[in-house]
């Protein structure tokens, strides 16, 4: 049993939603009607939306059997590199949904709502010390919403000094949302390219930061996994021309009380809770992306800000300079219980412990497999690694076939095709919550597919045959879009 | 720690494997001046028990119902939620995988998904609909970022009664660009006047919400007549979809993009978030939509699968031109909303939003009949302004302390609405609640 | 810049579609976007997009002028770019502000070279 991989079973095939059910049938308890009914203006009545009418029971067995399709952090190693799939621990599920926090409404008066005013205060002042940073926002609804926040943060403050600055320089390693999130405030990203350690050198940076220029947005560790060991001259460089250096934290895992970013120049920095905080990433959230500031942004902060005085806790909007807001109300506070539960559980030794294997279980995983994948940067890692199918070319076995051929390994596959700069890429994030023997099954079917790769290409050319369905025809999906039924 | 499982002898054998002398050792790359020094100042670690005594605590700080009947909503809406969504939203297959970027193993989500795309263009009367946005008021700026992007124009004009903390977020999405945004002021029947819009050039989109912050149900047919007239997209912004369960949804009164806030259906409140930012529009502008979509589509087998499509508008692969930067979305909610539409059904929904709008006008009824002024004689949905004048502030304290919440005041935002209150009924509100406050407030 | 358009000299008007070499490059496209019948654009501006499942490419005008046709088919069936780039897969027609500009284009096989260059 215990050499067992992969997946077997029963899988159940379910229709869809509205392929199923009566009219007439109620999964739902329908309150006791005791008013009379009133009229209503027949010009504006409608139709009613043509939703089908299930039981519960149709219900709980269609999203049961359709959970069993799904493949989650529970279910086995999700090494999803820049993702961050770590173990999400029971118990903050349980203190987001206490009665108090999941049924608070957010206009509540300040002295009606303590508790949550508390609790987001002091996520405040545990993030603020983690990063070394002096001020934090924790309004941004995801990473790229944080990334938004820091852009504005940085046009609010060029503003304020009567300059207007058009571009930004972003490095060909960075995340997609990055530039996406500087065009959104309207600057041009200047692209720099990473050198042959695949980090960023002083003299790229000061080859094309001037005066036009509002900063840098650079992800520490980046996005290869290493770090950005020129980071304070790189700083300075861009302080040295009144540039703001914007710190893309996606990858704060690897080094939680080991680095303190405050110190090695990010003036500005985000945060995902959902990656390093341990919260759910949710197939596809919600997340909560805070933003970590120094002293000079602070200012401009989104409203409200979270105000303590004596031991109350109140809501403030008086910051004539700050952005204005990002959402309706104060960002994702249930994905805030759930991350603040976490650090007071790990505290700091947890924390550190955490980064440090986190960090050793992706060199560990690195050293085991640079015989079996190429690896285009042979130097220590930081939190992930990245090979590339380099190897497999005179095999024709792509990337994309090896990470196919793990799902029937029963492992999720890594990141595949990022970074860009790595043609092929695999970009392998263990975590710290995977123990050594899961990490050797990983890698013993990372060996088996590269074996398989050599003698019977057509395995992982026809993989995965275990899950649900096989490869998709994600072309037809494309040209002719069927996205409601 | 319990959620780490290296026993010493791991970690012993794995830094032999990987050459490192010592934790330290790992971390050789990161100069000097780069490192931490000291502790990090935070609280010792609790267990598990203690963190929920802490908890525990924290959240019995919070004035929630039933111990409160709190007749507020402006955007946040306590609906009952059946423990069976609770309970299936809590499978962990769904809410520990990651967005469903590897098809095969991730049909669940993809499937959950496609489903709730559907539900959400039956609901709003529209032809597609998206994976979710972060919330009602970021979804509302991305739809006038998208207005702008195909009518290739910079001026918005929106309502003065969306919801103001939508206002609010709309201004810092345009912001840095240079968009003009024109505010379309109120009639005296608590809906938008939009009889200034005829005059405007250049109009990317004209933006109202119904049932607006007012609870007021809007005249969408005319409005999207007048947008339409001047080559504008018509935005229509919601905060309480099961309005949609009993009047007639925006997509067959002419809206072009239909973009709110979905807590209502099956999400908590939660302090305001996590909610749900929905989002349709017409299928001629999808290539202009923010955020994700699922397709249909078939393997290599031809058996029917889902998968993540038209990617090519998305940050990952059109990073500076993408048609927006959102990545995570709030795929979990998406999901909560989906199997709160399947629970209540077709039939049910009409019957409970019949029913919202019948205690609704129990209490609207009450109120006038106790002497105070309803100002605005439009229908209304689940909200409504009442009038309990300039001294009512005290009143106000008074039923708190009986454990009331009088709705919200409008002061704030329309300062010439002092004394104004917007209350809020729902299906947990019940009648003994509404005739206590009738009677409070009669004397 | 090198680019990997064609065009051809229909005697009032060009017609202009993408080569062999960068269909095959793209993959399958998926979804052609046009410009609209009457706009003009100057010689080496973008006047649409081609896209495949997971990559977007410009597509520039060779010449300057005025779109007086495209291919409508296209909005249907994208994949005639991939099977037919030089017939049914054309995208735009233009008629050029100065006929002769046509001529400074790069000939095929000039073009064919250039190819061998990058290899």
């Amino acid at each position: 049993m215990k050499e067992f991989q992969g997946t077997s079973g029963l899988i159940f095939n379910e229709p869809l939603l509205w392929e199923k059910g009566k009219k007439g049938r109620r999964g739902f308890s329908m309150p006791r009607r005791d008013v009379v009914p009133s009229p209503v203006d027949e010009g504006l009545a409608g139709d009613g939306p043509d939703f089908p009418d299930l039981s519960e029971v149709d219900v709980v067995r269609h999203y049961t059997r359709l959970s069993q399709w799904n493949f989650g952090v529970d279910s086995g190693m999700y090494p999803l590199g820049s993702c961050t799939m770590k173990y999400t621990p029971k118990v903050n599920e349980r203190e987001a949904a206490l009665p108090g926090f999941a049924g608070a409404h957010p206009l509540l008066p300040p002295e009606l709502s303590q508790g949550a005013l508390e609790l987001m205060y002091r996520l405040e002042r545990y993030l603020a010390e983690i990063t070394g940073m002096d001020a934090v926002t924790i309004q941004p609804a995801a990473g790229a919403h944080g990334e938004l926040t820091g852009m504005l943060l940085i046009h609010a403050y060029h503003k304020s000094r009567g300059s207007h600055r058009s571009k930004i320089i972003v490095p060909d390693t960075a995340h997609g949302t990055n530039p996406a999130s500087a065009s959104l405030c309207g600057f041009n990203s200047v692209p720099v390219q990473s050198n042959e350690k695949g980090i960023i050198s002083a003299e790229a940076v000061a080859a094309i930061m001037d005066e036009d220029t509002a900063g840098i947005m650079i992800t520490n560790p980046n996005t290869l996994g290493l770090f950005e060991e020129n980071i304070r001259e790189i700083a300075e460089i861009v302080h040295s021309k009144g540039g703001l250096v914007y710190g893309d934290g996606a990858n704060m895992n690897a080094v939680m009380g080991i680095v303190q970013m405050g110190k090695i120049g990010f003036d500005v920095m985000h945060l995902n809770l959902h990656k390093t905080f341990s919260t759910p990433h949710g197939g596809g959230g919600p997340g909560s992306g805070p933003v970590c500031v120094k002293n000079i942004l602070e200012p401009f902060l989104p409203v409200p800000r979270i105000i303590k005085e004596g031991d109350e806790y109140r809501l403030s909007g008086e910051f004539p300079e700050s952005i204005g807001k990002l959402q309706a109300f104060y960002g994702n506070f249930g994905v805030m219980i759930k991350a603040c539960s976490y650090i007071i559980s790990m505290g700091y030794e947890g924390l550190k412990r955490a980064s440090q294997l986190a960090v050793l279980n992706a060199n560990y995983i690195k050293e085991n497999l640079k015989d079996s994948l190429y690896l285009p940067y042979n130097r220590p890692c930081m939190h992930e690694c990245v090979f590339s199918d380099k190897f497999q070319e005179g095999e024709k076995i792509t990337t994309l076939d090896i990470a196919k051929r793990l799902m029937d390994y029963g492992f999720h596959p890594p990141t595949i095709y990022f970074p860009l700069v790595v043609h092929g890429a695999m970009m392998i994030e263990p975590t710290e919550t995977e123990s050594k023997e899961d990490i050797d099954r990983f890698i013993k079917a990372l060996k088996s597919i590269v074996a398989e790769a050599g003698k019977d290409s057509d395995l992982l050319k026809r993989a995965p045959t275990l899950p649900k369905v096989r490869r998709l025809d994600e072309t037809a999906a494309a040209r002719k879009p069927r996205l409601a039924g | 720690m319990r959620y780490l499982p290296h026993t010493e002898e791991d970690v012993s054998s794995m830094l032999h494997a990987v050459g490192a002398e010592d934790m330290d050792g790992l971390f050789s790359m990161i100069p000097g001046n780069c490192k931490m020094e000291e502790r990090l100042n935070l609280p010792e670690a609790l267990t598990e028990w203690e963190l929920n005594t802490l908890m525990d605590g924290l959240s019995e700080k919070m004035a929630v119902s039933p111990e409160y009947k709190i007749f507020m909503g402006a955007g946040s809406y306590n609906h009952y939620i059946p423990e069976s969504v609770s309970y299936l939203l809590g499978r962990s297959e769904f809410s520990t995988a990651y967005t469903p970027y590897q098809p095969e193993i991730s049909q669940g989500t993809l499937q959950a998904i496609y489903e709730y795309q559907t539900l959400v263009t039956r609901l709003l009367g529209m032809e597609v609909a998206n994976a979710s946005m972060h919330d009602g008021a970021s979804a509302l700026a991305e739809a006038l970022l998208m207005a702008a992007r195909v009518t290739k124009r910079k001026k918005v004009a929106i309502s003065r009664l969306i919801h103001p903390y939508y206002r609010d977020v709309v201004r810092t999405y345009l912001e840095p660009g240079d968009y003009e945004i024109v505010e379309l002021p109120r009639l005296e029947n608590g809906t938008t006047d939009i009889s200034g819009v005829a005059g405007m050039d250049d109009l990317a989109a004209v933006a109202i919400q119904s049932p607006n912050f007012f609870g007021c149900i809007e005249d969408l047919r005319t409005t999207g007549e007048v947008t339409h007239e001047l080559g504008a997209l018509f935005v229509l912004s919601f905060a309480e979809p099961l309005a949609y369960g009993l009047f007639k949804n925006p997509g067959c009164q002419g809206a072009d993009i239909v973009c709110g806030e979905g807590q209502s259906l099956g999400i908590p409140q939660s302090f305001g978030g996590p909610g749900l930012g929905m989002f349709a529009c017409r299928m001629k502008h999808v290539r202009d939509m923010p955020g994700r979509l699922v397709g249909k589509t078939t393997d290599m087998d031809g058996r029917p699968g889902f998968v993540l499509t038209l990617a090519t508008r998305e940050q990952h692969i059109r990073r500076e031109k993408a048609k927006s930067n959102i990545c995570t979305n709030n795929s979990l909610c998406a999901l909560a909303s989906a199997m709160y539409m399947a629970s209540v059904g077709g039939t049910g929904i009409r019957e409970l939003a019949c029913l919202n709008y019948d205690k609704t006008e129990y209490l609207k009824r009450g109120l006038r009949e106790a002497g105070l002024r309803i100002p605005f004689d439009s229908p209304t949905f689940n909200e409504f302004v009442v009038e309990f004048g300039e001294g009512f502030k005290d009143t106000y304290k008074k039923l708190l302390e009986q454990r009331i919440i009088a709705g919200v005041s409008l002061a704030t935002w329309y300062p010439e609405l002092s004394g104004h209150y917007l209350l809020c009924v729902t299906e947990t509100m019940d009648r003994e609640d509404m005739d206590a406050l009738i009677k409070e407030v009669r004397s | 810049m090198k680019t990997h358009e064609w065009a051809r000299d229909d005697g009032d008007s060009v017609k202009v579609g993408i080569n062999d070499y960068a269909q095959d490059q793209l993959g399958d496209i998926v979804f052609v976007e046009l410009p609209e019948v009457g706009a003009t654009f100057e010689k080496g501006e973008e006047f649409g997009t081609l896209e495949s499942v997971k990559a977007v490419s410009e597509i520039y005008m060779p010449v300057s002028g005025k779109v007086t046709a495209i291919n409508e088919a296209l909005t249907e069936a994208p994949e005639l770019v991939n099977q037919e780039p030089y017939n049914d897969g054309w995208i735009i027609e233009v008629k050029p502000d100065d006929p002769d500009e046509v001529n400074t284009l790069m000939s095929s096989s000039d073009y064919l070279e250039m190819l061998k260059g990058e290899e």
